[in-house]
């Protein structure tokens, strides 16, 4: 059986600040979608579904969102569904929405993901008062900074990596207009002198709370011929979960994560992705993620994966580029943060990231992952049409 | 002890909604005892305005003012309110078309003469708050109209105000059972005893503390209590430099994986009796107890040398 | 489109309260079940999908737990839908109509005993001009129901039968948490809840947990020796609100009927989640369905209802009908929402 090649025709998301006081929740997704569809030159009757996802829904106090969106997201009278799988939920959504294209179930799916931490605080949600359990002893940062050091110990990186990865992602921001932090005068010097929070890691070395949204248009091989701009291809998609905490879990480089990476390869015919790809856009909500990343997804050797940092091989102009929209570390709506990933590796390859653009970019991977690092989605987008 | 614990569980937020332009006029509205609506594109009127035309999808922004009494189209006698709702006597919940409106609004509606003067198709009107704010519960609740049926128009309306409201707070507090289930519980229970006993998984043989109810890499329940500790390893840690959120200890203080001997992966804790500067992967530790805590309240160091960084790298 | 079919089903007990169990103590021995009678282990499932909800626990991210239960291990390739498991199964379908599987788990669960679920329930509405009332379910529903009587559709008496009826049939299904009714002149006896629905009228609160594997084509037939094949799935939404709905019909269920393939030939059953006995009359006038139809042979959500569980519990139950012999073809309908506000039908049948 042969699937229906799916394509990226249109991409939307707003502005991502710290909070967007002048809408409502479907506001906010509206104005991403609508984007989305300006972009494909289609209209809300163009869609045949809705595949929505977005983080916890005890961020915005809302339970199961999707059903008083539905309204503002032309859902009425159509398919619509409901994903939440962490933090890999964006990714995963656009995952779902894909096999809605690729199974011929549907013609042309929107999908669309959202955060709006300004209706709660994302800490409270994360750490409701659960009887027995011991108190969240370190915050956000702190469940993450351990595996940063076991990093750090058995790949012998140098202090200063991710210091680098936070002042490439912030200069990257600068060139995105949609992203949340611009910090116009950011300087190695002022990350490297940041507050140590939870040390190995330091405030600029943390991603931001964000409203945001982000929406795709996906459509099978006519609707892409029909589209006025060029597509970018889905050549593989994949998803991997592990379970949160087990006897030998690695959590500097999660087995799911690996092979989450080789399976999406593999689907796209990649063998060397280091070569092949032009350009990353993966889920670095601590910098020190970016070489932890590079190695459990295969573009680095074990414990090599901070040399590709450290030698300017991840920067815009590098031969890898990672995050050149800035990335998690510069904009995070929870869960609109993977679908963006998945987006931006879109636009690279449709020569739409403006003064972000990677030159050249044919082949792009999103990456996106949640949970305790056990649930994984990506996908490889590419400039040309899949053979299959 | 009882075999298996509960306790409550509070989530309580007061969540922070801001509205966009068309909520924005309504809730204004209300609290100027004025009741707006929106126009479609093919002339409804829906009250109370949505943003986004429920058929069409088109945005909607043309207000319009409708009238403060209506028409019941779909009722509900509520003879026990629940905390929250509009009324704490027996109500009926109906759906109002205000007149001038299209579509229905959900509210509460106080009817002295109980169910049996509540029909459909029955005048109601609105009875304002005495304090209001721009909120939905600026209609205190409707009550029965018999001045009989007037006719009114939808008016067109700018939507401004003066002061307008921009947002709303939603407090919302639900009361929860929190049942943390066997193995959790023998887990607890043992604790009050300052015994930390895991689970054995018994296909792979590893033991989980604390344990969840099944080996979540074998899909199977661990039953096979083992006692485990109390001294242990440090795998990996972190410095805390800022105060966590419901937790009072002084920064800075360092949070640690720890390996208690005979468990097979770490569980969390802190280190104290120590500068924070000295803390090492690899150091030996044990808990120490406070008076009435669940938990340990941190762990110290034992004064044994370090253990091997293979000794525990599996367990990283 | 590719032959799929259900292939195995296990649900657990219903009851009222689970206190001794979590989440994934109560899941287990479903998801054992499930596997076990297709004699398969979580490496052999090519893609796991499952529905529950946060709000039902009172915790983020309660799934994760959950996922325990399943054995990740090897990692495996697994997603989640914050609903019912209904679309857990419509995930897991679509994803073996890819041909990027062979073979699903899908499993759900919801424990309702540990909140107030009428107040819960409340937490789905718009949550700037209805949720800071607080209507409940119940209340919802009555609205409903009464719009149902209004215009003449039912009456008191015949939700009353209705009731009776689905938990008369619940006494031959052993995971049922209400299989005994009164007689329908005893229940009218009873007080409102909220008029003018009683206690009869109502889904039982309850806890439980259900799976299903899915499995295509030849793999389905080595797998189970009558596999219920999935002739058509599809899913639709109303608007949110309920003052612009007409509430005594279900527009969007007859859509995905339409879209299932659901009016092309008689079901001689129908497994309908119908959690209020006023929402059975709604969507059997949707589906058209007459008196020679079996409805909600095993009681349906009115004998018991773990909210996120009891629509892929309907689909389940179809399947089942069509196992053992007793359903050539069958409906599943499942809901999510306030009074029907997202409905999902499925068609399932037999080997001809």
């Amino acid at each position: 059986m042969v699937k229906e090649p799916v394509a990226v025709v249109g991409i939307g998301q707003t502005k991502h600040v710290a909070a967007r006081r002048d809408v409502s929740i479907a506001g906010l997704v509206r104005e991403a979608a609508v984007r989305a569809l300006d972009d494909a030159q289609l209209t809300w009757a163009d869609i045949d579904a809705v595949v929505i996802g977005k983080a916890p829904d005890f961020f915005e106090g809302v339970m199961m969102p999707e059903l008083y969106l539905a309204d503002a997201l032309g859902a009425v009278g159509k398919p619509m569904l409901r994903v939440h799988t962490a933090g890999s939920v964006g990714g995963s959504t656009a995952l779902v929405a894909c096999n809605l294209v690729a199974a011929r179930v549907h013609r042309t799916v929107l999908t669309l993901a959202f955060e709006k931490q300004s209706e709660s605080n994302a800490m409270w949600g994360l750490s409701l008062p659960i009887p027995f359990q011991q108190p969240l002893l370190a915050g956000a940062g702190g469940f993450f900074a351990p595996h940063v050091r076991a990093y750090m110990r058995r790949s012998g990186a140098p202090d200063t990596i991710g210091s680098l990865v936070a002042y490439k992602d912030r200069r990257n921001a600068l060139k995105n207009p949609y992203a949340h932090l611009h910090e116009k005068d950011i300087t190695l010097e002022k990350v490297q002198s940041s507050p140590m929070l939870w040390d190995p890691i330091r405030y600029s070395e943390t991603c931001p709370s964000s409203d945001g949204a982000c929406a795709m248009v996906l459509t099978d091989a006519v609707g892409a011929r029909r589209a006025p701009r060029r597509p970018a291809w889905v050549l593989g998609g994949a998803m991997r979960s592990e379970p949160t905490m087990f006897a030998g879990k690695d959590y500097v480089s999660p087995r799911a994560g690996k092979e989450c990476a080789a399976d999406v390869f593999l689907q796209s015919g990649i063998t060397d992705p280091r070569r092949e790809i032009d350009a990353v856009e993966m889920y670095v909500p601590f910098s020190w993620y970016e070489p932890m990343w590079l190695e459990n997804l295969g573009f680095a050797a074990e414990g090599e994966g901070w040399k590709l940092t450290e030698s300017g091989v991840t920067e815009i102009g590098g031969d890898l580029p990672v995050n050149p929209s800035g990335g998690v570390l510069s904009t995070n709506p929870i869960g609109a943060s993977g679908m963006i990933r998945f987006a931006e590796a879109a636009m690279q390859v449709r020569g739409q990231a403006g003064e972000h653009q990677v030159d050249g970019a044919r082949r792009a991977l999103g990456h996106a992952y949640g949970g305790g690092s056990q649930f994984f989605s990506m996908w490889v987008v590419g400039a040309e049409r899949p053979t299959s | 002890m009882p075999d298996v614990l509960s306790a409550p569980l509070v989530v309580e937020f007061p969540f922070t909604r801001s509205l966009g332009p068309v909520q924005s006029a309504f809730l204004t509205g209300l609290r100027e005892r004025s009741v707006l609506g929106v126009r479609t594109a093919d002339g409804r009127v829906l009250v109370p305005p949505a943003e986004y035309d429920p058929v069409t999808a088109e945005e909607i922004r043309e207000l319009v003012e409708v009238g403060t009494a209506g028409t019941v189209t779909a009722w509900a006698w509520n003879p026990q309110p629940r905390p929250c709702q509009p009324l704490d006597r027996a109500f009926a919940w109906v759906l109002v078309r205000l007149d001038g409106a299209d579509t229905a609004l959900l509210h509460a509606l106080d009817a002295p003469g109980g169910a049996q003067s509540v029909r459909t198709g029955m005048r109601v009107r609105i009875r304002w708050a005495l304090e209001r704010e721009g909120a939905i519960t600026d209609i205190a609740c409707f009550e029965p109209d018999d001045d009989g049926p007037t006719t009114h128009e939808a008016r067109p309306h700018s939507g401004e105000f003066a002061d307008p409201v921009t947002g709303i707070t939603a407090p919302a507090r639900l009361d929860y059972t929190y049942f943390p289930g066997r193995a959790q519980s023998r887990y607890i229970t043992a604790l009050a005893g300052r015994k930390t006993i895991g689970e054995r998984c018994p296909s792979c043989r590893k033991v989980y503390v604390p344990p969840r109810g099944a080996c979540p890499t074998c899909g199977v329940a661990t039953d096979e209590q083992v006692e485990v500790g109390p001294r242990g390893t440090v795998t990996t840690f972190c410095v805390v430099n800022i105060k966590a959120k419901n937790v009072d200890i002084e920064v800075p203080y360092v949070y640690v994986h720890i390996a208690l001997d005979g468990a097979d992966l770490a569980l969390h804790g802190r280190i104290g009796g120590i500068p924070y500067d000295q803390v090492r992967m690899g150091m030996r530790v044990e808990p120490v107890w406070t008076e009435g805590g669940r938990h340990p309240d941190h762990y110290r160091p034992t004064g044994e040398p370090d253990a091997d960084y293979d000794s525990y790298r599996e367990l990283l | 489109m590719r032959d799929v079919a259900v292939v195995a089903f296990a649900q657990s007990r219903h009851t009222r309260t689970s206190e001794e169990t979590s989440e994934v103590e109560m899941l287990m021995p479903v998801l054992h079940d499930a596997l076990g009678q297709v004699g398969l282990t979580t490496s052999e499932i090519d893609f796991t999908c499952s529905g529950s909800c946060d709000y039902l626990a009172g915790r983020a991210f309660s799934f994760t737990m959950a996922l325990d239960g399943v054995g990740a291990w090897p990692p495996i390739s697994e997603s989640h839908v914050e609903t019912d498991g209904a679309w857990a199964l419509y995930e897991a379908w679509v994803k073996i109509l890819t041909g990027e599987a062979e073979t699903a788990l899908v499993y759900s669960y919801g424990k309702s005993s540990p909140g107030e679920l009428r107040d819960v329930l409340s937490r789905q509405l718009d949550p700037y001009y209805v949720a800071p009332l607080w209507p409940d379910s119940v209340s919802l529903a009555a609205l409903q129901a009464q719009a149902l009587i209004d215009a003449g559709h039912t009456d008191e008496r015949r939700l009353a039968g209705i009731a009776a009826r689905s938990r008369g049939s619940a006494q031959d299904n052993p995971h049922a948490q209400l299989a005994s009714s009164p007689p329908t002149a005893e229940l009218l006896t009873a007080d409102y809840v909220v008029q003018p629905l009683r206690r009869h009228d109502c889904p039982p609160v309850g806890d439980g947990a259900a799976a299903v594997v899915l499995a295509a084509g030849d793999t389905a037939r080595r797998l189970c020796p009558h596999p219920a094949w999935i002739r058509g799935m599809d899913h639709r939404t109303e608007p949110h609100g309920l003052g612009v709905r007409d509430l005594t019909d279900s527009p969007s269920t007859r859509l995905a009927a339409e879209r299932a393939g659901a009016f092309d030939a008689p079901v001689d059953t129908a497994e309908l989640h119908a959690p209020f006995t006023s929402q059975e009359v709604v969507l059997r006038k949707a589906l058209r369905l007459g008196d020679e139809v079996d409805v909600n042979p095993s009681g349906g959500a009115l004998a018991a209802n773990p909210v996120m569980a009891a629509g892929l519990i309907r689909i389940g139950e179809a399947a089942a009908c069509i196992h053992r012999g007793a359903s050539r073809r069958a409906l599943a309908h499942a809901t999510s929402g306030p009074c029907l506000q997202q409905n999902l039908v499925a068609v399932l049948e037999g080997d001809r």
